[in-house]
């Protein structure tokens, strides 16, 4: 089975690693994503490390690929993914990586900025453009002659100044021209007003297109202005204020023809600068395609040489300075593949003297690795979730793959509501490769998608706990025929139509011959459907079936510490544990098992009226009392009885007091000299790993040594026993409390048939109430709300519902009995995300 | 009416199924690094079906009380069902 069924053998290893070659191997050893490195410089802080330079050089150029990518982004363009795999750059590579990016970021800001200023310059022109058109409609007017004066209006206005008094004035008229933003526009008249009263003539208008600002980069309509003065103050007054109110003023020549040369000028201004804007656009563009072109290596390449620095960060260096060693984490079957991937590396980097693994012995606990596939990988990780596995402890997910949807199908039986939830997974299966499915972005979607193969069982499950609960969208399918006869019953009590009608239920009695012909070859009778008493007959059905399963899986669960206790060498546990917890679970509720398919064989509608309980035998059993009501269910029960329940309470003291006797005698059996063999070779995951071995920088700590002081065992001895303690306890008053809780099988059960024929009798069936075109009509909503209810509810609520109790029965009831999960994942040094795959 | 014939046909079927599937499978799968976790699995849902199955006919086999039916259903049945 390779290593699902136990984690794999992983060793403590030591890389020695030439300073030359130390980054390609590295390299290498990324690459193939086998080991996981350990810190061998805990206590030297980021700064002090030996590559903190490199390691900032990657940061730099990644700084310059974000600035990159900042352009492309502002530009509109997206990045699309690192198309190969390239690897990691060596020094001459990453130089040129990092020069030829801070050309193209130097390129980038140089374009960018040449642009920005030839849009201002644009800009300007185009402002210009549009102060001397506007304004030609002032000067060029000629305003009759009394006309009414109005001060303060903010559009057009009629000059104050009749143009016709200017040769009875003879004075030279200025003219100050310019663009303001609309919101000065009011202050800005009232203070023109205020100090040039009467002095000058404003008007106002705004530009017919709207132009960018170009501090606020959004789109304003400007305003133009032309202000004509006369007098040299005056004039300088208005500029002064203008500057003030950041206006952008631009020379108005006087005379009209100047005026459109001027214009013209702008004209042919305006057309070359765009031409040159848009070359300047073409060249830009050219650059941002370089940079995309270019853009997703570097980035792989420069992430994985900083991941490369920040693992040899974590060597030390020894004493000549030549060699670096990294203390490594190996799994044992993946150690020719490591030195292979060394011998690589040297090749690669050109040295002579090869890097090579040594594999050191070490107490310390070593990380889990279960390698999966992907059709494995779900189950494994509904049991990480809970707790990692120790290590080489036996892993219940190979067993979860199918008890996990089998436990959820009996809380789910439906063969229609089951029957969707496989198309629904296996559509998700067959079209797992599309990328559509797999990189979207919605993480609800991605949890349904990870776990295709769990729905995909657990659809597949529920069909057929479906067929045996014979419910199908909450109607019984008579796929057999009904093994009830009510036709003989009908003939045996004369069930005429008259009496019939007067009353309105009756029982069919299965003690008359004829009406019950044997049981249903494949489930439960479809007669039970139609039933008004289906529940008392289903209850008591679910309700034992619910005991047996748990009692079955609880069973398996105890029996699965076989592996632990022989890989580990503890088999004085398999005595003093496995056998009296055992017989605990089987004297009691293997007993409680055999019980119940007794009375289902033994007793029948013949003698149901003295049937007896067994609920009650089962507590008389434990109180050593008798009840005189309840007749026993076979000849010699009460003996039998109390020798399974003194059985049990036997096994109670050898549970809590074999293992720490044993182990205390055992520790004081090889005392004279002789240091504990055992110690080697053990593991005891239920006690905590000790430190030591020849790890570079342990700490050396020894408990272990033959010379005991017997405080330290007494100790020892008073945690094993504390610690056996709580595991009898909870063992003990576990069996019953796990018993019980299996019964959510049978509420989860009867809570999804009860809403499922709710919605049937209350929805459904209400669109066939007419039976003519026009209820045609009417079923077609009502059959659209049924559907949204059934995946709604159904599916959905008590699908999770049903999932999560699922989750709960294997994670406390089953796994309690043999699982301790106090491990850690091995987390190898890997490029690609999926390493194991 | 069809010839019930208690519980030897369908648990003899059943039981074959099942063994079939959880004890004569295995041998077949081919030899590979899945083949424990395929084995595993054969087994493990023999084990449960067939559990689960033989509870619903075990419980149905002598039955303590009967069904009991409003008059509109017995009417119906009376003369549909045989």
């Amino acid at each position: 089975m390779g290593s699902l069924f136990r984690s794999e053998e992983v060793c403590l290893a030591q890389l020695f690693l030439q300073s030359a070659s130390a980054y390609s191997c590295v390299s290498e050893l990324g690459e193939r994503g086998l080991l996981e490195f350990r810190d061998l410089n805990p206590k030297v802080s980021a700064f002090q490390r030996r590559f903190v330079g490199e390691v900032r050089r990657c940061e730099e150029m990644e700084k310059t690929f974000t600035f990159l990518q900042q352009e492309l982004r502002g530009a509109g363009r997206a990045l699309g993914p690192c198309p190969d795999n390239p690897r990691a750059p060596l020094a001459r590579e990453a130089l040129r990586v990092q020069e030829q990016s801070e050309q193209l970021a130097q390129e980038l800001r140089e374009v960018s900025r040449n642009r920005a200023s030839l849009r201002g310059r644009l800009r300007e022109l185009r402002q210009y453009l549009h102060v001397l058109r506007e304004g030609q409609r002032f000067t060029s007017l000629s305003a009759p002659l009394g006309s009414p004066v109005r001060p303060r209006a903010l559009s057009e206005r009629e000059p104050i100044l009749d143009p016709s008094l200017h040769q009875h004035l003879d004075r030279k008229i200025n003219f100050v021209a310019g663009v303001i933003h609309p919101w000065r526009v009011s202050a800005f008249e009232r203070l023109l007003w205020r100090a040039c009263r009467g002095y000058l003539v404003a008007s106002f208008v705004e530009m017919p297109e709207p132009m960018e600002d170009p501090a606020t980069g959004e789109s304003i309509t400007w305003v133009i202005f032309l202000i004509s003065y006369w007098g040299e103050q005056i004039g300088q007054k208005i500029r002064k204020i203008s500057d003030c109110f950041h206006c952008h003023v631009y020379p108005y020549p006087e005379s009209e023809a100047s005026r459109a040369d001027t214009m013209s000028g702008l004209h042919s201004q305006i057309q070359d600068l765009s031409v040159v804007l848009e070359e300047s656009e073409q060249y830009l563009a050219q650059v941002l395609d370089k940079v995309v072109l270019a853009l997703p290596t570097w980035r792989v390449q420069v992430q994985k040489m900083k991941a490369i620095y920040l693992v040899l960060n974590q060597c030390s260096f020894d004493v000549t300075e030549k060699c670096l060693i990294a203390e490594v984490w190996c799994p044992v079957r993946d150690l020719t593949q490591v030195q292979d991937a060394l011998r690589q590396g040297s090749y690669k980097s050109g040295s002579s003297v090869e890097c090579f693994v040594q594999r050191i012995p070490t107490s310390e606990s070593p990380p889990t690795l279960i390698r999966t596939n992907k059709f494995t990988a779900g189950f494994q990780s509904i049991v990480d979730a809970y707790g990692v596995a120790s290590y080489q402890e036996v892993n219940p997910a190979p067993y979860a793959i199918i008890t996990f949807p089998f436990i959820f199908a009996i809380m789910f039986g439906d063969v229609g509501h089951g029957l969707l939830m496989f198309l629904f997974a296996l559509w998700m299966v067959l079209y797992e490769n599309s990328p559509s499915l797999r990189q979207a972005s919605n993480e609800i979607w991605l949890t349904f998608f990870e776990g295709r193969y769990l729905i995909l069982l657990m659809g597949a499950f529920s069909i057929y706990t479906g067929f045996i609960y014979n419910e199908c969208f909450s109607k019984a399918t008579v796929i057999f025929p009904s093994a009830w006869s009510v036709a003989a019953m009908a003939n045996h009590s004369s069930w005429s139509s008259a009496y019939l009608a007067t009353h309105p239920s009756l029982t069919l009695d299965p003690n008359v011959t004829g009406v019950f012909q044997g049981p249903y070859p494949f489930g439960i009778d479809p007669i039970w459907s139609l039933a008004t008493n289906h529940l008392n007959f289903l209850n008591s059905f679910k309700m034992k079936m619910s005991v047996v399963l748990g009692i079955v899986h609880m069973g398996f669960g105890v029996l699965l510490g076989v592996f632990n206790h022989v890989h580990f060498q503890q088999r004085h546990r398999l005595v003093l544990e496995l056998l009296p917890e055992m017989v605990f679970l089987l004297a009691l509720f293997g007993y409680l098992v055999f019980l119940i398919f007794y009375k289902w064989v033994k007793f029948s509608a013949a003698n149901s009226l003295v049937a007896p309980s067994i609920l009650i035998h089962f507590i008389d059993m434990f109180l050593f009392t008798s009840n005189a009501d309840n007749l026993p269910l076979y000849r010699g029960q009460v003996p039998v009885q109390t020798v399974l329940v003194v059985l049990a309470l036997a096994s109670v003291p050898v549970l809590l007091l074999g293992t720490p006797l044993y182990l205390c005698c055992r520790r004081r059996a090889p005392r004279p000299g002789r240091p504990a063999p055992v110690a080697a070779g053990e593991q005891e995951p239920l006690l905590e790993g000790q430190e030591a071995g020849n790890s570079v920088n342990a700490t050396k700590e020894d408990v272990e040594s033959g010379g005991h002081s017997p405080d330290a065992e007494h100790l020892d001895f008073a945690e094993i026993f504390m610690h056996q303690a709580i595991h009898t306890i909870e063992y003990c008053l576990g069996c019953v409390s796990n018993t019980a809780s299996y019964l959510r099988l049978w509420a989860l059960s009867l809570a999804h048939a009860q809403l499922s024929e709710v919605l049937w009798t209350m929805v459904m069936r209400n669109g066939f109430v007419r039976l003519s075109y026009a209820g045609g009509v009417v079923l077609v909503p009502v059959f659209a709300a049924f559907a949204v209810l059934t995946v709604a509810i159904l599916l959905v609520m008590e699908g999770l519902s049903a999932f999560l109790h699922a989750l709960r029965l294997h994670w406390v009831e089953f796994q309690n009995k043999f699982y301790v999960g106090a491990g850690y994942k091995l987390c190898p040094f890997a490029f690609a995300p999926d390493a194991w795959e | 009416a069809m010839a019930y014939g208690g519980l030897t046909v369908p648990i003899i079927v059943m039981s074959v199924f099942w063994g079939v599937v959880g004890g004569v499978l295995p041998w077949l799968v081919p030899k590979g690094p899945n083949r424990g976790v395929i084995n595993t699995m054969l087994v493990t849902c023999a084990v449960c079906c067939y559990l689960f199955w033989l509870i619903a006919i075990l419980a149905q086999l002598n039955p303590l009380f009967g069904p009991q039916l409003s008059n509109e259903t017995i009417w119906y049945l009376k003369s549909h069902w045989p």
